[in-house]
């Protein structure tokens, strides 16, 4: 089911008769072909989680992430057009480090959200270009404090406990609802994460994929990294148990 | 060897001459300024309050040209509102410092300001940061700056000791100031004193007969 624009929607700089700029819904519809990326907030750091579709057996088994550092305290998870998603990366890069260099001190999430948001929203204004086709999970853990933001391409920017982006998103979500995320530790999470990609993995109509997992938190003493190899290899292993016994469930 | 080449009297633009200084204590600052401000020989102002808020709980203490250190204070203190508001809570005495540093660095060749930034964040508690002519910044327990300072460095090194508390504090503000103010032609006129903690700001002044008196001859 596609509503059709028919004349309103040919750039971002036109509202349709109904209020809607159909440009920015088709750069949201970019974001919902791209494979599943979850982002959970607990009670010691967040950990973010991507479903990377592997469209090759001749791709470098690490190349292309879809999570990114943007600073050594704020980690970036993305979903869409990869190239646009791109663009995103550097800008927050380029934001954290101007915060450092002009006031010794790493960028507090919250303003570096509000950065990347007017970025984001300045592409949906104008008929010379479009807006961008992605959408990132932005976290960090400072003082204690775990912070999650999502922001799409319209440039909206919110704080949430457990977010998901991509194809799979309103079942990732449903899964992620389930979940008691004020009582999750980190490493739990680890296992409910991977659980929750398993879970709404397409094995029709997506092959292979792989679980590309990080973190930051107290585990990771404030810094954003990747989860250790072992860490990874046990969270698929819970999720593929579960997965196996919800199937043994069906009979 | 003056940079004003007026052997020390003072330039001819109007100057904040000086004696400037600040103390971090357990719970906050305390900040402290003479209050003569010099036009060459004349005396422009006598009563001049050089103990400048920024924010709520943020203050800093200006020395060098008055017109540089108010503009710069005036940019700062307009940057430090829209912070506060928009991370929703009371600024950073670092970032204030930051900012400062930011101008005083960038248009060094043009602008004679020492300043001292101090106040009290949720955060980190009391903090001084000081921010002399070429544009560096550090923080230090306490700082004394102004044309004042030079006379008291001996002074304020045997007197200060770690952990005084908040009286303690304003006591060694006013001696050295009183002493700076006796040597220091530039300076005079009465002690302007700043107390600032999470509570907020506690002013005060020591005119005449309240002012320190020490050695006179």
């Amino acid at each position: 089911m596609s509503s059709i624009g028919t004349g309103y929607d040919l750039s971002a700089a036109q509202f349709s008769p109904d209020g809607r700029v159909f440009q920015v819904e088709y750069a949201l519809k970019a974001v919902e072909n791209s494979s599943t990326a979850v982002g959970i907030k607990c009670k010691d750091g967040i950990v973010l989680a991507v479903e990377k579709l592997i469209s090759s057996k001749l791709h470098e088994k690490d190349s292309n992430q879809r999570i990114c550092n943007i600073d050594s305290h704020i980690g970036m998870a993305v979903a869409g057009l990869l190239t646009d998603a791109r663009e995103v990366v550097d800008i927050a890069r380029s934001e954290a480090a101007n915060y450092r260099a002009q006031y010794s001190a790493p960028v507090p999430l919250k303003y570096l959200v509000e950065r990347v948001a007017s970025y984001v929203h300045a592409y949906t204004l104008y008929a010379a270009v479009r807006p961008f086709g992605a959408s990132v999970l932005l976290a960090s853990f400072v003082d204690d404090k775990p912070e999650l933001y999502m922001v799409d391409p319209s440039g909206v920017a919110l704080g949430y406990n457990g977010c998901a982006i991509g194809k799979a998103r309103q079942g990732a979500k449903t899964e992620i609802e389930k979940l008691k995320l004020g009582e999750l530790t980190c490493e739990e999470a680890l296992k409910e994460a991977a659980k929750v990609i398993y879970v709404v993995h397409d094995e029709v109509k997506d092959k292979s994929f792989q679980l590309q997992m990080s973190w930051v938190g107290t585990n990771s003493k404030g810094r954003h990294q990747r989860v250790p190899e072992e860490l990874v290899e046990s969270a698929e292993a819970y999720a593929k148990q579960s997965m196996e016994e919800s199937d043994s469930d069906d009979e | 060897m003056f940079p004003d080449g007026n052997y020390g009297l003072g330039s001819d633009e109007i100057s904040t001459g000086t004696s400037i200084m600040a103390v971090e204590f357990d719970q906050g600052v305390v900040i402290a300024a003479d209050s003569r401000t010099t036009s060459g020989p004349y005396i422009a102002n006598r009563v001049t309050d050089k103990l400048t808020p920024i924010h709520d709980h943020i203050y800093c203490c200006r020395s060098g040209s008055a017109a540089d250190t108010q503009a710069i204070a005036d940019i700062v203190a307009a940057n430090v509102e829209l912070d506060g508001v928009q991370m929703g809570g009371l600024p950073l005495v670092k970032k204030a410092a930051e900012i400062f540093r930011g101008y005083c660095y960038s248009y060094r060749d043009s602008l004679s300001a020492g300043i001292i930034v101090a106040g009290w964040d949720p955060k980190e508690g009391g903090q001084v940061f000081t921010i002399p002519l070429g544009g560096m910044l550090v923080r230090q327990p306490f700082s004394i700056g102004g044309s004042g300072s030079t006379y008291i460095y001996g002074h304020v090194d045997a007197t200060f000791k770690k952990n005084m508390s908040r009286e303690d504090c304003v006591k060694f503000c006013s001696n050295s100031l009183a002493l700076a103010m006796n040597r220091d032609g530039s300076s005079g006129g009465v002690i302007r004193i700043a107390i600032i903690d999470k509570n907020g700001v506690e002013r005060r002044a020591l005119l005449g007969e309240e002012i320190p008196r020490f050695y006179e001859g």
